[in-house]
């Protein structure tokens, strides 16, 4: 093969293009900008490092199948770790999500970064919702009694039954999570791509280039 | 060559500043290390909640009156989801958004009829029911109006519907099977048979639960249940969780939309709700793009606190 | 059942909610205590001082 045919393979336009968006030095950095010296800046790696704890036990759950829980303790246990680290999971992404907006993190071409991490935000609510419907406790029951009128009354209702458990389950355990992470490593790998949004130019004035 | 006016809220300076030392591994695992721990604590603290399910078999035995007043509401078409329409049946457009009614447009594609479904093929489950199953043949090769007739007599009468000695007794001599039909689904109820029959309609293996979910709500037991956890709609429900653990918190903005005029007392309460949460969760999406709104955190001036440091060694 | 051994939770929350009332708005006790601590972290990420400056001072 010559070199221009080689040039011209799908496999090395892609791995150029790849490394030249990111580098193993802007994937894996030893340095960051000096503006980034602020708490507020741990809040995005603690929601990673929840989710992380979220899928952990939620698949330890999933070795003993949905209606463990309810009749062991080391089951329960396993519950209460995945209630309590989707609890930290959304505390830590809100935080984060109000110290973005007060830095206006989508500044410089940041939109997609912005965007993909609201979408994130909405998607893990779907997840968190389908998690509650499963249960299969007295909450499951009210929530999808309750949930239904809402999601019947948009139509999606006809195709995402609440109240059928099997298909609620299959979406929280199977496809939203997919989404999640999916979504979390786009997102991630944006941040990396573009770096942190520099601060506003000192009193945020309008500056003619 | 145009010079290109800078927008604060939209452009970023280029930084030509210093760089420190930065261990992105390091810091990951911190992360990981201190929430695992975290939550660890708190389940060994407060561990999760776990209401048990309730099933058809404790409402009609804790409810009776309830269960079979729900039970006629089924067989005389006047259950919420004999009325609800789409996706159930046709028996109402269902809600609307303006001129959109989106769920009738989909149509009924869970289709429900809630007198063959949560009456007539239960019963017809039954074994070994000599007298019901002659009620149930009386049944079928009935007419349409004369189903009518009997199911109106009986509703009349049922005003005065009384328990006695555990069975179900309403004063009518014009209302044919239906007595002993709704008599004997009471008893069907009271020993779990009910709670199977309405699952297994689809066969042996199912993971669906639309029909005993959808007669359950259709009663008050339930929502009487829940309303003692604070779980009703006019109570912010949506966000509670059974007990004191904390719920749903991030649902608030969706729930608030439910205690306010007209939403809550609009028979399209929730399309109007969904309508409001899809355009704000745009907002929030499509921030970046929103003037007026984007600007706000460059002139509410946070960022001060966030950057105080680099604005430091700028001055 | 469940919620009994060594992995029992030590001071479960399966009594009745309490809730704060005031004027349309109802939540539970729980809630609001997340909601607060939500509201106190971001203040003191937004004050607390960062450590590390003098090395960030320094030339690389």
């Amino acid at each position: 093969m010559s070199t221009t045919e080689i040039d011209r393979q799908w496999t090395t336009r892609l791995r150029r293009r790849v490394a030249g968006k990111l580098p193993p030095e802007k994937l894996l950095p030893d340095t960051q900008p000096t503006y980034v010296a602020s708490w507020i800046y741990v809040f995005g790696v603690t929601t990673m490092a929840a989710l992380g704890v979220v899928i952990v036990s939620g698949c330890l759950l999933a070795l003993r199948g949905p209606q463990w829980w309810h009749t062991s303790s080391v089951g329960h246990f396993v519950n209460s770790l995945h209630l309590w680290s989707v609890e930290i999971f959304f505390f830590a992404m809100v935080i984060h999500l109000w110290g973005k907006y007060f830095m206006a993190a989508w500044r410089g071409g940041r939109a997609l970064t912005w965007m993909t991490g609201v979408f994130t935000f909405l998607v893990s609510i779907a997840t968190a919702f389908t998690g509650y419907v499963s249960q299969s406790n007295f909450d499951s029951q009210w929530i999808s009694t309750q949930a239904k009128d809402g999601i019947n009354s948009t139509g999606a209702g006809a195709f995402w039954n609440v109240l059928n458990t099997g298909q609620m389950l299959m979406w929280h355990i199977v496809l939203l999570p997919l989404a999640a992470v999916v979504l979390t490593v786009f997102h991630v790998l944006l941040v990396r791509i573009k770096g942190v949004v520099p601060p506003f130019e000192k009193d945020g004035a309008e500056v003619a280039q | 060559m145009r010079s290109k006016a800078f927008r604060p809220d939209v452009d970023a300076p280029e930084w030509k500043g210093g760089y420190s030392p930065y261990d992105i591994i390091k810091e990951g695992i911190i992360a990981v290390v201190v929430v695992s721990i975290l939550t660890v604590l708190l389940a060994i603290a407060f561990g999760s909640p776990d209401d048990p399910s309730i099933t058809v078999k404790a409402w009609s035995t804790n409810d009776p009156m309830d269960f079979a007043a729900t039970a006629l509401s089924e067989l005389n078409n006047t259950s919420g989801t004999a009325q609800y329409g789409a996706p159930y049946n046709k028996a109402s457009t269902g809600q609307q958004l303006g001129p959109l009614t989106l769920a009738k447009w989909v149509g009924a594609r869970i289709p429900i009829n809630t007198v063959n479904d949560f009456v007539i093929n239960p019963l017809k489950s039954l074994p070994g029911q000599p007298a019901l199953s002659s009620d149930l043949s009386q049944w079928s090769s009935a007419s349409t109006s004369t189903r009518a007739n009997w199911v109106n007599n009986y509703t009349h009468a049922a005003n005065k519907m009384k328990i006695v000695s555990g069975q179900l007794v309403v004063n009518t001599t014009s209302a044919g099977p239906v007595p002993l039909m709704m008599s004997d689904l009471l008893q069907m109820a009271r020993t779990g048979a009910l709670d199977q029959a309405l699952v297994t309609q689809n066969g042996f293996y199912t993971t669906d639960y639309t029909l005993p979910l959808l007669f359950l709500a259709d009663g008050t037991y339930m929502a009487n249940l829940a309303q003692k956890q604070h779980l009703t709609g006019d109570q912010w429900g949506m966000m509670n969780e059974t007990g004191n653990y904390p719920g749903q918190a991030w649902l608030w903005l969706y729930t608030f939309w439910y205690q306010v005029s007209p939403m809550n007392s609009s028979g399209n309460g929730d399309i109007l709700v969904w309508g409001i949460m899809m355009v704000l969760s745009a907002g929030l999406l499509l921030m970046p793009f929103i003037p007026g709104l984007r600007s706000i955190p460059r002139k509410t001036r946070v960022y001060r606190l966030i950057w105080r440091e680099h604005y430091r060694d700028v001055e | 059942m469940s919620s009994f051994g060594l992995l029992a939770a030590i001071w479960p929350l399966t009594t009745l909610g309490h809730y704060v009332h005031w004027h349309i708005i109802q939540i539970s006790v729980a809630n609001l205590t997340v909601i607060i601590l939500m509201v106190v972290t971001f203040i003191v990420a937004l004050f607390a001082p960062f450590p590390g400056r003098r090395r960030r001072k320094e030339k690389p």
